[in-house]
């Protein structure tokens, strides 16, 4: 390896990075063709509400690469990592309802409709800002992170790890759920924020618009994707291996595991915002329902689905599972909970490498065991 | 038959010929209808004594005509000069009986009719005096209510009845409630002595007279009435503080019972199973259907619902632990997803074979109904139940883990279970009957949670995190830290709701645990030794 090139851009002389961004490109031009060059009435014709669902999935596909980087690469089951994607969202949400303006129903300059009904007077201090779109897109960045900064210092110093660790993230998840819910919080209660009108002073609703936010969030995914890669195959990204392996055997080497445990996970943290921020102006709304444990342990299948411990399988993962959650609920909305439930016992008894496992895609390293430490061999 | 049916019918006839011919003919039933006669006056102040006079008269019929004036229908009929009462007052003709006799007259239009009007102070003062003729009713309770009905609403005519009441009365509690309100009557006079009669009482009444007493130009009266109402604070604050350590320790012993089971499977055997809410609700679900089995007899299916719930969630344990927990051991987050999943599967199934709404389950009779303490408190007795309920199977857990065959091996097979192995125990049916234990207290879990809510698909959910949060808080693996921990939480969250608010006080309970566990990672009672590793 040439010590000329960066640690960043490393990962793209890789195969397995390249076929995925290959992939990943190739997609992105087949579905932004099909939606520009054909007509709507032809059978081949990707319509907008498609390409907005596709790019909703990809918002997920980037939720669930930023979830395998903490629980494949580094051991820590994360069951909270909605509430990241979530605050992400609505730091995003915040900016576009600032930017509906006096266009609300009640028409009032400055405070969103759903603060002139609950009868407020002025914005609250933490409303400040959202108005101008690089510090509202600072925060995306910034508002998970810092959680992530604080919650992990916290935790990875004390050595809580393993089911302790998930247990607390998914605490956290449930504390900052009913929080949002309540109206005097300020973020709308379980309304949440809705009713956008534009991003960057361009209107959300038409064809174009929609379009760049789906390529946008492929662009991101892309980028999310590398940098992962990049870490990863860093010797940075070694150390977080051996942490998952042997945690212990790691401190006792002499490094400080807490601290690349706290990097990676502030990391992964502020990648959820991203796809929570893109996730938003696609689907038009952000309520406290995104906080649920239960989404955040569903954000888990898809990584286990998909192959923990890949980058790639969680794409694939999430792709998977959300199209069939859209049809499932389409078809026969009952079956859905079994066909879900259903695939996380599967998978996790038949399917312990998942999808990644099953191309035969080989990797040198012993399998990932979920455990931080190795337990005394079982049974 | 035909001639006795009309032999019947003919003394029938006789019998009321015989009952309506002396009111009919004989009117003038002198006393009543004077009394009556003095009710129709166009001075209020003037109907009140005439209904002074009513009660003193003694009449029987007094209380009728009392009620009949209050609603309104006591009417007179503008000919004859006849009272009557109003049976039905609707439409235009109103069927009406005579006041005196109790005749029925059959209708009559409206028009006819003058109404013996009432003004809000009559109102009142009727309120008072029916309550006073309610004292003389057999009935305790209707007594005691009827004494309460009184506390503040004492007028200085009635004083000497009541007094005479309380001489006469023989029910303890409906003397000192009359004494209470003929004090609180005095009170309003301007007389300090009955300060000490109000004094500890916990009547919003009493506490009300005391106040505008305590605010009144009589200096030794005001700082007397104080000097109650400081009292009376007291023993308020006290009853609230009983009142939150009751409601803690309530929510506290459902935490306990939801995370007891966990603690078992959690702690003991490693392992994380989060279908354990699914098991409280096919627990709560089979006290519904045991319910429906015995319609009628809720106390007999509640105590046969207790077996049969254990029964019932053991058995899907052991269905759980052979089908997906035997393939994944010493892989805790793997048996969390798998067991998530099983919860996702047992909450659809339960709301496609059953129905996605809620079930109520009716609390057997002893079970409804509350334990007054005093006037400010009294504790829900299904509360009570379920608190005793899960001190019951703690203690019996806790006999289990010490005093059996089984629990020794489950203790030995936790510490080290290669070496219990290897000293003949057989760790996978250890393994297969910690699991039903542990999934069989769920299920007492949700049959003691169908008296205190809704039995619904959601029951489990609402309890999982927040059982994890009391098995980790406790620390795992230790039974008592589990109990210590549940009720705890359970105070805490009741002693902050106040200021906080129910989601805030949550909130602050859930941050408060993620905290905690920060300073101490293995929860209130850490385990020591080898089992602690790991």
């Amino acid at each position: 390896m040439l010590a000329s090139r960066s640690w960043l851009s490393r990962p793209l002389h890789e195969r397995s990075t390249r076929l995925f961004l290959g992939a990943l490109i190739a997609a992105l031009a087949v579905v932004t063709l099909l939606n520009l060059a054909l007509p709507a009435g032809h059978p081949l014709h990707v319509s907008t509400y498609t390409v907005t669902l596709l790019g909703k999935y990809l918002c997920y596909a980037l939720l669930a690469v930023a979830v395998d980087l903490v629980w494949g690469y580094l051991g820590i089951l994360s069951l909270g990592h909605g509430a990241f994607f979530a605050l992400g969202g609505y730091a995003m949400g915040m900016y576009l309802m600032r930017q509906i303006g006096d266009r609300g129903v009640y028409g009032h300059p400055v405070l969103p409709d759903f603060m002139v009904f609950l009868d407020w007077q002025s914005l609250p201090w933490y409303w400040h800002g959202f108005d101008m779109a690089w510090f509202a897109f600072l925060m995306v960045l910034l508002a998970p992170g810092l959680l992530a900064l604080v919650f992990g210092f916290l935790a990875f110093r004390s050595r809580v790890t393993g089911v302790y660790l998930s247990i607390i993230t998914q605490a956290l998840t449930f504390a900052l759920m009913l929080a949002f819910f309540r109206n005097e919080m300020g973020f709308g209660g379980n309304n949440g924020l809705t009713d956008f009108k534009e991003l960057l002073g361009v209107d959300l609703t038409t064809d174009a618009t929609r379009l760049g936010l789906f390529l946008a969030t492929g662009v991101a995914l892309a980028l999310g994707y590398v940098l992962c890669r990049a870490i990863v195959a860093s010797k940075l990204g070694r150390v977080c291996v051996a942490t998952r392996d042997a945690e212990a055997r790691t401190r006792f080497l002499g490094y400080r595991v807490e601290r690349f445990q706290l990097f990676v996970f502030v990391v992964s943290a502020m990648l959820a915002g991203v796809a929570g921020a893109l996730y938003v102006p696609q689907v038009g709304i952000i309520n406290p329902g995104e906080f649920s444990p239960i989404f955040s342990i569903e954000i888990v299948l898809w990584v286990a689905l998909g192959g923990r411990g890949t980058l790639y399988g969680a794409v694939i993962g999430a792709l998977i599972v959300n199209y069939a959650k859209t049809v499932f609920t389409g078809v026969m909305p009952d079956a859905w909970l079994f066909a879900l439930g259903g695939l996380f016992v599967l998978v996790t008894v038949l399917l312990p490498k998942g999808i990644a496992g099953l191309l035969g895609y080989r990797r040198p390293r012993r399998p990932p065991d979920s455990s931080t430490t190795p337990r005394e061999a079982s049974t | 038959m035909r001639m006795i049916r009309s032999l019947v019918q003919g003394l029938l006839c006789l019998v009321v010929v015989a009952l309506a011919a002396p009111a009919a003919v004989a009117a003038p039933d002198d006393d009543g209808q004077a009394l009556l006669e003095a009710l129709d006056t166009r001075s209020y102040a003037d109907k009140g004594e005439a209904i002074e006079a009513l009660v003193a008269s003694g009449d029987e019929r007094t209380r009728r005509w009392l009620d009949a004036l209050l609603d309104g229908k006591l009417q007179r009929h503008q000919d004859t000069g006849r009272f009557v009462v109003v049976l039905e007052n609707r439409g235009r003709q109103w069927p009406v009986a005579d006041a005196l006799s109790g005749e029925r007259l059959g209708e009559m239009s409206r028009r006819e009719l003058d109404r013996i009007g009432i003004n809000n102070a009559l109102r009142g003062q009727l309120h008072s005096t029916l309550a006073v003729l309610d004292l003389r009713v057999d009935d305790v309770r209707a007594r005691r209510e009827a004494a309460r009905e009184l506390l503040g609403n004492v007028e200085a005519a009635m004083l000497a009845p009541l007094q005479q009441r309380v001489a006469d009365e023989a029910d303890g509690e409906v003397r000192r409630l009359l004494e209470q309100a003929i004090a609180i009557h005095r009170l309003g006079q301007g007389d300090a002595a009955a300060v000490e009669g109000l004094a500890g009482s916990l009547n919003p009444e009493a506490r009300a007279a005391l106040r505008a007493a305590a605010r009144s130009d009589d200096v030794a009266l005001a700082e007397a009435a104080s000097g109650a109402l400081a009292g009376i604070e007291q023993k308020l604050k006290l009853n609230r503080g009983v009142e939150t350590l009751y409601f803690g320790l309530s929510l506290g012993s459902v935490l306990v019972l939801a995370a007891i089971g966990l603690a078992i499977t959690f702690g003991v055997m490693g392992v994380i199973n989060m279908a354990h809410g699914e098991l409280m609700m096919l627990g709560a679900y089979t006290a519904w259907g045991m319910q429906q089995l015995l319609p009628g007899q809720p106390g007999l299916a509640l105590i046969l619902s207790i077996p049969a719930g254990f029964l019932v969630a053991a058995l899907a344990g052991i269905a759980i632990e052979r089908s997906v927990i035997q393939f994944l051991k010493g892989r805790p987050l793997e048996t969390l997803l798998a067991t998530f999943g099983v919860s996702l599967i047992l909450q659809q199934l339960v709301r496609t074979l059953i129905s996605p709404l809620n079930r109520s389950v009716v609390s057997p009779e002893w079970m409804s109904g509350s334990l007054m303490i005093n006037e400010g408190l009294s504790l829900t007795l299904n509360r009570l139940f379920v608190l005793g309920f899960a001190l019951l199977v703690f203690a019996g857990l806790m006999l289990v883990m010490r005093r059996t065959r089984l629990g020794l091996e489950v203790r030995a097979v936790t510490q080290s279970r290669a070496m219990a192995r290897a000293m003949g125990i057989r760790a996978t049916r250890v393994d297969i009957l910690t699991f039903a234990l542990g999934s069989g207290v769920a299920g007492l879990a949700g049959v003691a949670l169908s008296q205190l809510t809704n039995v619904g698909p959601n029951l489990g959910q609402n309890y999982i995190i927040d059982s994890f949060m009391v098995v980790v808080f406790g620390g795992v693996g230790n039974l008592w830290g589990t109990l210590v921990a549940g009720l705890s939480l359970g105070v805490i969250n009741q002693v902050l709701e106040p200021w906080a608010g129910a989601v805030l006080a949550k909130i602050l309970v859930l941050v408060f645990i993620i905290l905690f566990i920060q300073k101490r990672p293995r929860g209130l009672f850490p385990q020591k030794g080898r089992a602690a590793e790991g």
